[in-house]
């Protein structure tokens, strides 16, 4: 049995075919990614080494902070509608008929592509004939703006939509959470005189905390690496107001040819994502996990 | 609490149930439509006359290509995935040797990384190997980058299978590869069907990749296809929408009947951002 069991050949032909396709295509080219940072490159001719160049480039840019500004304001936005996401979550889970139904309802643009996203999203900011201007203007409103060509307006735009998809993930999420505490809890404090609202916060709150903290980690970790849908909906514009770290990179190189800078923007993408989650993991970090 | 007070919640749910769905209802509504009809009644008017001319004029557009192409670049990468991540964790999980944890770990990591900060070396590899507008480019990196998450999802299941079964096979002289292909990858086929749908949700939606490493029609996918596809049919709205239904039709179908299983899957990929 053992012997079998530790047959070396069999378990690299099981393990390397999997191993060898995240090596090569997973961790090579992120290491790549910081190396080729350090090159001036247009993507077909020669290298040529400049050092640190392009990344003390990158700290003079002001786009690029511009682009990494609008990528922790839609971290903040993500950050906060976790907060309604956690409420309706909270009635659902309470005693309502139909919520396994409501669920599944509210998962549905969940399941679609960033790209149907943003192209039905695009009809629905439309200026003159899109389902948002359409009821501003039955109800009144006389020149309702349009909100993907406002520079003012359309982060807020952008972030309706992903306000939307996401919706039914983290209920999802924090049903399952709340369903897992148990009732008699709940029922002693109520029996104790405790308010709905006092349940809410006071009990089911804490006890779901661990949870909580992994949906925070989530969406700003997620918003950092937004791409496709502000790609299709916007391009980043009007005029850089709406760039975010990766859509920056991915123009830089794909639109200007400036492979090394690009990958270098690429590069940082990556160190602020790991240091970020260092950084919530830490702060969220609690001295025991709450036992009941 | 009063049943006024449930009254206000269930407006407040259904609301929330109307603003999810909504839109997408309004798009199927605009699809049947043409533009003189969108752009003069209400949006929620129902359409004066199906207009089915709008799927089929897409469809034979160019949208069909790129529909199959969907298909079988999503059917080949599931494929790939979900056998070398039963492999995977199959040695990982059930077999004995000394870096198991460690082989574990590097699988683990790869679910936190941005993909975009891989795209540029990707595509730099891919051009100096000739795969740069080459499907195949396509279904390996969809393999790679989904092999993470659905060995998370398998390994709990692997982890809970009863050793007797193993020993049980060996004793009566099964090899190790009948032992795995005949009695192990059965008896996973719950979690394999969770796995599937999860790999079916991203490969279908996936756009990065596809609009970075394919620049033939004839090899794009729905996601990219619908873009080029979009801008040529700039201002009329009918095909827009019909292009769109039809890109989000077989994950909604897919949806319908295993809810369940797409229910578990994005449950348990939560930890991927």
């Amino acid at each position: 049995m053992n012997k079998v069991m530790s047959n070396k050949l069999v378990i690299a032909l099981y393990v390397l075919p999997a191993l060898l396709l995240v090596g090569v295509l997973i961790f090579i080219p992120l290491i790549l990614s910081g190396y080729y940072g350090l090159m001036e490159w247009d993507g077909i001719g020669a290298m040529k080494f400049i050092g640190l160049e392009n990344y003390s480039n990158a700290i003079r840019d002001l786009k690029f902070w511009d682009s990494a500004w609008h990528s922790l304001l839609l971290a903040i936005f993500s950050t906060l509608s976790l907060v309604i996401y956690l409420a309706i979550s909270m009635i659902l889970a309470s005693k309502i008929k139909g919520s396994d139904l409501l669920r599944k309802i509210y998962l549905i643009p969940m399941l679609l592509s960033s790209v149907a996203i943003a192209q039905l999203w695009i009809k629905v900011f439309n200026p003159t004939n899109g389902m948002l201007n359409s009821i501003l203007m039955s109800l009144g409103v006389d020149s309702p703006p349009a909100w993907l060509a406002e520079p003012k307006f359309v982060l807020f735009a952008i972030f309706v939509p992903i306000l939307w998809q996401y919706a039914g993930f983290y209920i999802l999420i924090y049903y399952a959470a709340l369903k897992n505490i148990p009732g008699s809890l709940i029922e002693a404090a109520r029996i104790d005189g405790a308010s709905a609202f006092q349940i809410a916060y006071k009990i089911k709150l804490p006890l779901i905390m661990g949870v909580v903290k992994v949906t925070i980690v989530l969406a700003i970790v997620g918003s950092l690496k937004y791409f496709d849908l502000i790609y299709v909906m916007t391009g980043g514009g009007p005029n850089g107001a709406s760039e975010v770290m990766a859509s920056y990179m991915y123009k830089l190189a794909f639109a200007s040819n400036d492979f090394g800078y690009g990958s270098a923007i690429g590069f940082l993408l990556l160190v602020i994502t790991l240091i970020v989650t260092v950084i919530i993991r830490k702060l969220t970090a609690t001295k025991e996990e709450i036992q009941y | 609490m009063g049943r006024l007070g449930y009254a206000f919640l269930y407006l407040c749910l259904g609301i929330i149930a109307l603003f999810q769905v909504f839109p997408i209802v309004w798009l199927f509504l605009f699809s049947l439509k043409d533009n003189s009809e969108i752009f003069s009644g209400s949006p929620f008017a129902l359409p004066t006359e199906f207009r089915w001319e709008n799927y089929q004029k897409v469809w034979e557009g160019g949208i069909g290509v790129y529909f199959f192409n969907s298909v079988w670049i999503t059917g080949l990468a599931i494929i790939l995935t979900v056998l070398l991540a039963s492999m995977a964790t199959f040695a990982i999980t059930r077999m004995n040797w000394k870096l198991n944890k460690f082989v574990l770990g590097l699988f683990m990591v790869g679910l936190m990384i941005p993909i975009h900060s891989a795209l540029i070396p990707l595509f730099n590899m891919f051009l100096n190997v000739n795969l740069i507008d080459n499907p195949l480019s396509i279904v390996i990196t969809y393999t790679a980058y989904n092999l993470p998450i659905t060995m998370m999802i398998l390994l709990g299941f692997y982890y809970t299978l009863p050793r007797e079964i193993e020993e049980a096979a060996i004793i009566d002289g099964c090899s190790i590869n009948r032992l795995f292909f005949r009695i192990i990858l059965p008896m996973t086929a719950p979690v394999i069907s969770t796995t599937v749908i999860i790999n079916m949700i991203y490969n279908w939606n996936e756009f990065v990749f596809v609009n970075t490493f394919i620049s033939s029609d004839e090899y794009k996918t729905l996601t990219v296809g619908i873009q080029n596809f979009i801008g040529q049919y700039m201002t009329d709205w009918g095909a827009i929408g019909a292009t769109l239904i039809i890109s989000i039709i077989p994950i909604l179908l897919a949806f319908i009947f295993f809810s369940n299983k797409v229910v578990e899957g994005i449950s348990s990929s939560a930890v991927k951002g």
